[in-house]
């Protein structure tokens, strides 16, 4: 291996060559353990498939039954995208380049519905209306949770844009239309592309929506597989069908963001962006950025606020509310969500510490491996954990430990992002310096290093806690024994159409993933969604 | 069968390549402890707002604690089978029998106390006394009303495979409800008129993820009838009301295979750590006091087994039933149901 090591590209830095050029065996091995860990579900799924003869293979995949599947799975894919990305990118020109009242609200409220889970707000739209169900239903839940992973990276680059392109334009004679679509669009691309692919893949990997909005996809047959033979097989073969078309997105993302890199190369001065009047039409772009913000949040939050009140078949069955499971169930989702961010988080530390310090091809690849991981829908990773520890893992079997590990195997792609930009920002130098001032390793690691790193750390934590506390797939396959936790109590009570005896779950939950949300916003600065300074 | 030699296959490759792995994670790990005297693991398969009820209910009476977890029939028995003797669970309670005599034929349940198995008619028990059947349930076509007549309902199960009843039909093959049927089917008819009938409904029918969805989806019309367990009917109009209520259930009648009755089962296992406070949760299951907690529970609408509990009053009386004559041997251990089921192209 550490010959392998050193034939990495040479350092460009200050410190000697030798220094850098080779990591700390601990550190390598602590990186290559998170590569290993996002590894084993996916190998697994692969070999378990494997595991099948090639003719009954061919039998199950060539059944007439995954052809529907797909269809529905990619017709749900593709409408979301695409809607998404005209909502997302609507929204994002109104807010960040027109005077439109109350500017700062708007885009808040289009950031916001990302801290409202898929199938909450399924939840909240069945119970308004059965009718609201199939492609219809589906479309229109996920593109509300969806579209501000669109509206926000266009909102951002849109800040970014030179204004002198589009005043050039309209000097030769565009009209504001063809300067959209002809300047600011293709300025665009890298951005709304990365937003759509980033869209497209939550929605292959959704699963608690579709069952509760009925829709059928890969994921909910294979829930379905699981529900009727455990781990007989037959949904690792679906899986990795799944798997690879989400890889194939993914492959489409690594490339729309390494192109992005090079596009905001330029950091030059320039003026404020272009804001355009929009006259009388200000208050029908209003209207349709609070019927939007109604959609989203206001239907949600107000049917669960509805359900309260509600006493329902709650007051005449036993499915009521207890306070003591209530409160366990939140006790158990803050907990789980806790660990998992610590876990998450320190696990990702020395994988962002290599790439950041030691850019080696392996660290490379590390990063790679990790990213797999967004490709990977947590169906598939919770139900490959569920066989594996069954038959191999048996110490781990059903306990929180391998659920907490789960989780840090789903979200380890969240994290790195926001650890790695951290460690980039914190100079060598300033180590450098408190070494050569007497200080031991342990004691620059914390007096140097985590306070520099520290937000971004605490960003990555906050993310991974948001998505532990509303995730659903490996909660409700890897839950302990006798645990319930604020998600699994919400699928519980909303499949059996116990709607009231849901709604505190739900509120609950909703409740804890805007404040954390909120509290993730602090941390990143309003110039993250406002482009301000604070 | 197949999940052994994966297992040991498996396990070998584990050994070889992920003990490090393996070892690293289990310096971590909470090992979970052996289950204390005063406490029994259940498996729960039945309705989980009910079993909550009984479990606590249960506690109060014995001072026993039953850890509960949770999930679908089929499933937790292959759950059982996979986790073989290290199977936390003591106690496995599930909706149909089918799942109970697979665990029975694989020598993994212990008898049940004589006194139990008393409790309730013999016919619907264990033939070997592996298991106690708990409550029954019926299978039933719902209707829209406002999209058939009753007059335009079909005379039996086999006639919703015709092509007069294209897209008309909802089922839900992937629930743990529709393989007894289909194994009820089978019993009754053999196999080539068993995958025929299932090859007409693949024609005809819309497909759904569960019978919640088959029953939501009649009542709003999305399709016209579908083929559910009676109490998902009783439970929808239960949360819905009258007013918002646009479905009834049909029963089929002579006899038919579409009024096939299943019963709901506890099993102890062989390696429960806690036996006798598994034989006391079975005994409390059949008890009258918990029949009545099921039979006003306003979520389960089965039909109690313990004589004098009466049902839930939506339900038409066990008595007027009219179900095919089928014993629970016969009805076996839906072993061939998925087979059938993929066999047609409904799985």
């Amino acid at each position: 291996m550490s010959e392998a090591l050193s034939a990495g590209p040479p350092a460009v830095s200050t410190v000697p060559a030798r220094a850098r050029s080779r990591a700390p065996r601990g550190l390598f091995a602590a990186a290559a353990l998170s590569a290993l860990l996002v590894l084993l579900p996916i190998a697994f799924t692969f070999w378990r498939a494997a595991s099948f003869g090639a003719a009954e293979a061919i039998d199950l995949i060539f059944r007439p039954l995954v052809g529907e599947l797909l269809i529905n799975t990619l017709m749900i894919t593709v409408s979301t995208t695409l809607v998404s990305a005209v909502i997302g990118t609507a929204a994002a020109w109104f807010v960040e380049r027109t005077h439109l009242p109350g500017r700062r609200a708007w885009a808040v409220l289009s950031a916001a519905p990302l801290a409202m889970p898929a199938f909450i707000s399924s939840y909240a739209w069945v119970s308004l209306s059965q009718d609201l169900q199939d492609f219809t239903g589906a479309l229109l839940v996920l593109t509300c949770a969806y579209f501000p992973l669109v509206y926000l990276p266009v909102a951002a680059a849109l800040r970014g844009m030179d204004p002198a392109l589009e005043e050039s334009a309209r000097a030769l004679g565009c009209n504001r239309w063809t300067t959209f679509i002809r300047v600011v669009l293709p300025q665009l691309r890298p951005a709304l592309l990365g937003g759509m692919l980033l869209v497209a893949l939550g929605v292959l990997s959704e699963f608690g929506a579709f069952t509760l909005l009925r829709f059928r996809t890969f994921t909910t047959q294979i829930y379905a597989e699981f529900r009727t033979s455990f781990d007989g097989g037959g949904a690792s073969l679906l899986a990795c069908l799944l798997i690879v078309i989400c890889l194939i997105v993914l492959a489409f993302e690594f490339r729309v963001r390494g192109a992005a890199r090079y596009e905001r190369v330029d950091r030059g001065t320039r003026r404020a962006v272009l804001r355009y009047e929009l006259g009388v039409w200000r208050w029908i772009v209003v209207a349709g950025l609070a019927l939007l913000s109604v959609t989203t949040l206001g239907v949600p939050l107000g049917m669960i606020g509805y359900w309260l009140t509600q006493p329902g078949a709650a007051a005449v069955t036993p499915a009521d509310v207890s306070p003591e499971l209530l409160f366990n169930a939140t006790i158990s989702s803050l907990g789980f969500g806790l660990a998992a961010a610590l876990l998450t988080t320190l696990l990702v530390v020395p994988l962002a510490f290599l790439l950041v310090r030691y850019p080696t091809r392996f660290a490379t690849l590390f990063e790679r491996t990790v990213f797999l991981a967004q490709g990977v829908p947590g169906l598939v990773i919770a139900l490959a954990i569920v066989s594996l520890a069954v038959h191999a893992l048996q110490p781990l079997y059903q306990s929180a430990t391998l659920l907490v590990i789960a989780y840090s195997m789903l979200f380890m792609p969240l994290a790195l992002v926001s650890v790695r930009a951290a460690f980039m920002q914190a100079q060598p130098r300033l180590e450098e310096t408190a070494r050569a001032l007497g200080l031991n390793w342990s004691q620059t690691l914390l007096r140097v290093v985590l306070p520099l790193a520290g937000p971004g750390l605490g960003a990555a934590a906050a993310m991974v806690f948001i998505s532990v506390v509303t995730e659903l797939n490996a909660t409700l396959l890897l839950s302990p024994l006798d645990t319930q936790t604020l998600a699994t109590q919400v699928w519980a009570d909303t499949s059996t159409m116990a709607f009231a005896a849901a709604a505190p779950y739900a509120a609950l939950l909703t409740g804890i993933s805007l404040f954390a949300s909120g509290l993730l916003f602090a941390l990143l600065g309003k110039s993250a969604l406002l482009g301000e300074r604070s | 069968m197949a999940y052994n030699s994966f297992g040991a296959r498996l396990r070998a490759v584990a050994t070889t390549l992920g003990s490090a792995v393996a070892l690293t994670l289990a310096a971590f790990a909470t090992v979970p402890s052996a289950a204390e005297a005063a406490s029994i693991t259940l498996y729960n398969a039945q309705h989980e707002q009910v079993v909550n009820l009984l479990a606590k209910d249960f506690e109060k009476q014995s001072g026993i604690s039953v850890k509960i977890r949770n999930g679908e029939g089929p499933a937790m028995a292959a759950q059982i089978v996979a986790e073989g003797a290290a199977t936390p669970a003591d106690v496995y309670f599930t909706e149909n029998s089918p799942e109970l005599m697979l665990l029975e034929e694989k020598g993994l349940l212990n008898k049940v106390d004589n006194s139990t198995l008393a409790t309730v008619p013999t016919r619907f028990n264990s033939p070997t006394g592996a298991w106690v059947a708990v409550t029954a349930r019926e299978n039933v076509l719902a209707y829209n009303t406002t999209k058939v007549q009753a007059s335009q309902l079909p005379q039996s199960l086999f006639d919703l495979a015709k092509p007069e009843w294209k897209g008309k039909i909802g089922i839900a093959p992937s629930d743990g409800d529709f393989l007894p049927l289909v194994s009820a089917v089978l019993a009754l008819k053999g196999e080539a008129q068993t995958v025929q009938w299932l090859k007409g409904l693949k024609a005809n029918a819309q497909i759904f993820d569960d019978d919640e969805g088959v029953v939501a989806a009649v009542n709003r019309g999305g399709v016209a009838t579908g083929l559910i367990n009676n109490y998902y009917w009783a439970r929808l109009h239960a949360e819905l009301g009258d007013a918002k209520t646009r479905s009834a259930i049909y029963h089929f009648a002579n006899g038919d295979a579409g009024a096939a009755v299943n019963v709901s089962g506890a099993a102890v296992l062989k390696s429960a750590h806690n036996t006798d406070g598994a034989q006391k949760f079975l005994a409390y299951l059949v008890s009258e006091r918990a029949q009545e907690l099921m039979a006003k529970s306003h979520v389960m609408f089965e039909y109690p087994l313990h004589a004098g509990v009466a049902p839930d009053p939506i339900l038409k009386p066990f008595a007027e039933l009219s179900p095919p004559p089928l014993t629970i041997q016969q009805l076996g251990d839906d072993s061939q149901a998925g087979k059938l089921l993929r066999q047609a192209g409904l799985l």
